[in-house]
């Protein structure tokens, strides 16, 4: 068999995810009843990206993975990255 | 070694590649609407604003908690089978599928409100508010019904998982085909953490 040995994870590391995700979710709601004008979008989906990399290293194993899972993900988010200034860039100029 | 894995050619690393190419895919649909939605928001600023409000922070705080959750059970499907415990692996993948429907109800009772209240896509009502209150109701409209039908795809494949681990052909040497129905349930929990600020939260 060619394949790697498998990494098992924790249970307890999945609930501590879970809390640091259900936190960061009561925080965002708290943050977001207060009116702070634009920082609010600011705030929310630094929250929001900060949830992701969670989900995406400890649910989506990419922190455990073979390497090149988490390598394909950050060429994408690069581009989607490039879209979206490219987009905003061309609607604030106009 | 089982005497079928010498015969049979099997590689999970290609498999779940496969996978994440199409979860890439699933990227881009939703940032190309996110893309819409913000530019719709800075040209309407005011209209998106009022019109956030109408939503409810508490339905949508419930129905992301459950996602939260179902993700976590989800994930530790995958420790229970490499553990070699089909019946803890049954439970959690059952959990996550109930999970699931509660999600579809609480979606069903925040559409029916919406819709009794005279706000759905071409009301008479939405159309008096003005091309703002329109846009944001489409937009709102779409893209958690796009991710309701996600969620839908996403339980048919969790239970096929669920049929290949009770059948046990889904077992703790052999188990990338959970691990694929887990990638894409948690795809459609990383698309809720974005849409939930987006719609309920900024407003």
């Amino acid at each position: 068999m060619t394949q790697e040995e498998p990494h098992i994870v924790p249970y307890k590391t999945y609930i501590y995810i879970l809390l640091a995700l259900l936190v960061l979710t009561g925080i965002s709601v708290a943050v977001t009843s207060i009116e702070l004008g634009a920082l609010t979008v600011t705030v929310a989906l630094f929250l929001a990206s900060v949830k992701s990399f969670l989900v995406l290293s400890y649910f989506m194993h990419l922190k455990f993975d073979n390497k090149i899972f988490a390598i394909m993900l950050i060429g994408i988010l690069a581009i989607i990255i490039i879209v979206i200034l490219i987009t905003f860039l061309d609607y604030y100029y106009r | 070694m089982e005497k079928a894995d010498a015969h049979t050619h099997r590689d999970d690393i290609a498999a779940k590649i496969g996978m994440w190419l199409f979860l890439f895919t699933e990227m881009f649909l939703f940032v190309g609407l996110f893309l819409v939605y913000s530019i719709y928001r800075f040209r309407n600023a005011e209209a998106f604003h009022q019109a956030a409000e109408e939503l409810s922070t508490f339905m949508g705080t419930m129905n992301t908690v459950i996602l939260l959750i179902s993700s976590m059970t989800v994930a530790m499907s995958i420790t229970s089978i490499q553990k070699g415990d089909k019946k803890l692996t049954l439970i959690l993948l059952g959990s996550t599928i109930f999970l699931a429907l509660l999600f579809l109800v609480n979606k069903y009772f925040e559409w029916g409100a919406k819709i009794g209240h005279g706000l759905y896509p071409g009301s008479p009502y939405l159309i008096d508010l003005g091309p703002g209150d329109t846009l944001f109701f489409g937009l709102y409209f779409f893209m958690t019904g796009l991710h309701a039908f996600h969620i839908i795809v996403g339980m048919i494949i969790l239970g096929f998982v669920y049929h290949r681990v009770a059948t046990e052909r889904i077992h703790a040497t052999d188990f990338v085909f959970l691990e694929n129905g887990g990638l894409y349930w948690h795809l459609v929990d990383l698309i809720w953490i974005f849409l939930f600020p987006l719609f309920y939260l900024i407003t």
